[in-house]
């Protein structure tokens, strides 16, 4: 899940009968499957929820560009390096459709970067693990993007119609992304040994981390309420969660590769899987600053940025010059 | 699968010349793609990884081709991933660290400008297989070509800094324009058989293309002083090696493996 545990400004979730009559008529619209469009009437407290939502997930797709970026020069075949380009551009592409999605709700994309620069603004845990293995890029693919989807596809059904909109084109580059690290992977297991360890360590590396992007259980959240209410959140963090693991397990034996939890049991009962408890003190390290590349990170988006002040203002200037020579040659005709 | 290549040609020139080709192709794309998620603006990492990605994919169809011709069987992979720096024919020019994105970009628009006009003229070379790769590589380089272009244009003439940068990006590079130009008995061989023009022959519009975007850009043309070469008969700067070394790890570290 790129955003997670989004706060909603809830103290409870109120009933209709307690809302003043045009949240009254919102919310109804809300629960007749309705989308809320951008110049329409919305509580502020759902306004807020979205900007920090699709700015959360804008942010980890910009942030995820690093740890993928860090092997394009050593893709091993041309055709693996113009592939993970490709997704990797799909990623700035998202960032970019999502960025827009917020700006809908009244905040500008510097603000955004301000927010995620100074720290204020979160982006998702799992782009503070390293990728130190090739096989780090098909794990990503396959559990990282994996999680993902399961998160965005219900996202398409959000009553937000800008963001249920870009998560409508969103879902369809993530599940290619998805295939071509699965793929990726299959080759090398297929390979040597020394590959087919490399996919293992790249999975006991990558397992919990995953499982993590769904966040903490959030049944007894005021905010994961909140959201489900406004229709922004359709599924708890464990039902996804859940899902997950059923459909991860059954991918990971036809790899060969053992999934590092000595908990993770089949359930006939209830036709799922049942599995450990992930670290949640890592998680909330990882989230409070203090994951393996935070600081490389956060680091790298303030250095692309400081370091591109000149180029962004040199543009603005040549665009100021040309209005002006515009206006100048107006005046000068008439 | 049928070549429809001429014997009358020269295959090693050929070979050769493809192979230059595919190694520009192939290292200004891994310049290009070290800027992903760095770049100063979404927008620009979309482009750079757009551009990359391009070069990525005429270095697979140029290098291919090469091997095809050479017949020894190694494939485009093998060439990129398993030749070392003295075998590489790329300009000098490509290879040049990206320095800050003035001088990315500068560097990419003095490419461009001679990778446009030879692969508007390959369209016409006698051998089919190259003038249907130029004429798929050549609507990709023409949008390259009009995005730096249009940036050193609006940088040049922007902001006192940004105009400063992008001429000290020109003045640094310029002493490697002029090996676009060069010309062996490769390219005296195949432009005599009517497979590429002649080096000199985009000489002149590329002047044409170079002096009119300064001029706009109110940058000033630096003299044609010494010009650096050699990396098209296999004499590079340091940087190749590095280069190499990155790309070229898993292949080297884990000979024969499939990915």
């Amino acid at each position: 899940m790129y955003a997670q545990m989004v706060k909603t400004d809830a103290a409870r979730v109120r009933s209709l009968d307690e809302m003043d009559p045009v949240e009254r008529a919102f919310q109804e619209r809300v629960d007749a499957g309705q989308k809320i469009e951008p110049k329409e009437w919305m509580p502020e407290g759902y306004r807020k929820t979205l900007v920090r939502q699709i700015s959360q997930h804008a942010h980890s797709e910009i942030v995820g560009q690093l740890p993928e970026g860090n092997w394009i020069t050593r893709a091993p075949t041309l055709e693996r390096k113009a592939i993970l380009l490709a997704k990797v551009q799909d990623e700035a592409g998202h960032g970019l459709y999502l960025y827009c999605a917020a700006e809908t709700l009244g905040v500008s994309r510097d603000e955004m970067y301000e927010q995620l620069h100074s720290g204020k603004a979160k982006y998702s845990s799992i782009f503070n693990y390293p990728t130190l293995t090739w096989a780090d890029i098909g794990a990503i693919g396959w559990l990282v993007d994996g999680a993902a989807i399961m998160n965005q596809v219900p996202l398409q059904r959000c009553s937000y119609g800008p963001y249920s909109r870009a998560m409508i084109r969103i879902c369809k580059e993530e599940s290619f992304h998805q295939r071509q690290g699965y793929d990726a992977l299959m080759r090398m297991v297929k390979g040597t040994p020394a590959q087919k360890a490399m996919v293992q360590d790249a999975l006991n590396r990558w397992w919990w981390p995953s499982l993590m992007m769904f966040g903490p259980s959030d049944d007894a959240s005021v905010h994961s309420a909140q959201s489900m209410a406004w229709r922004i959140k359709q599924n708890s963090n464990d039902e996804l969660r859940q899902k997950f693991v059923d459909q991860t397990v059954p991918q990971a034996k036809y790899l060969g590769l053992t999934v590092p939890d000595p908990d993770l049991k089949w359930n006939e009962e209830k036709g799922g899987y049942d599995f450990g408890e992930p670290d949640w003190e890592e998680f909330f390290n990882v989230i409070a600053g203090n994951g393996p590349c935070n600081a490389e990170r956060l680091n790298a988006r303030k250095k692309a940025w400081d370091d591109g002040a000149w180029f962004r203002d040199g543009l603005t200037a040549h665009a100021n010059k040309m209005a002006d020579r515009r206006t100048a040659s107006k005046i000068a005709a008439e | 699968m049928e070549l429809d290549l001429k014997p009358a040609v020269d295959q090693s020139a050929l070979f050769a010349f493809l192979v230059r080709l595919g190694d520009n192709a192939l290292i200004l794309g891994h310049r290009v793609s070290e800027w992903c998620g760095h770049s100063p603006a979404l927008e620009e990492d979309i482009a750079l990884s757009n551009t990359a990605l391009d070069l990525i994919g005429q270095t697979q169809l140029w290098l291919g081709l090469a091997g095809e011709i050479e017949g020894q069987g190694r494939s485009a992979d093998d060439l990129a991933y398993l030749r070392d720096g003295y075998e590489f024919r790329n300009i000098l020019l490509v290879e040049r660290p990206n320095g800050d994105f003035g001088k990315t970009l500068m560097r990419q628009f003095l490419f461009d400008a001679w990778h446009y006009l030879l692969m508007k003229a390959l369209q016409n070379s006698s051998e089919r297989r190259i003038a249907e790769i130029a004429e798929k590589a050549f609507k990709e380089v023409a949008y390259h070509l009009e995005r730096s272009q249009d940036l050193v244009i609006r940088l040049g003439d922007g902001t006192d800094e940004s105009h400063r940068r992008m001429q000290a990006a020109l003045n640094d590079l310029w002493p490697y324009t002029g090996e676009l130009f060069a010309s062996d008995d490769v390219e005296q061989t195949l432009s005599a058989a009517g497979v590429i023009p002649h080096p000199q022959s985009l000489k002149s519009g590329w002047d044409e293309i170079v002096s009119t975007t300064l001029s706009e850009a109110t940058l000033q043309k630096p003299d044609d002083g010494y010009m650096h070469k050699g990396g098209r008969r296999g004499v590079h700067t340091e940087h190749l090696g590095f280069i190499l070394t990155e790309m070229q790890f898993l292949q080297r570290a884990y000979p024969g493996a499939v990915w």
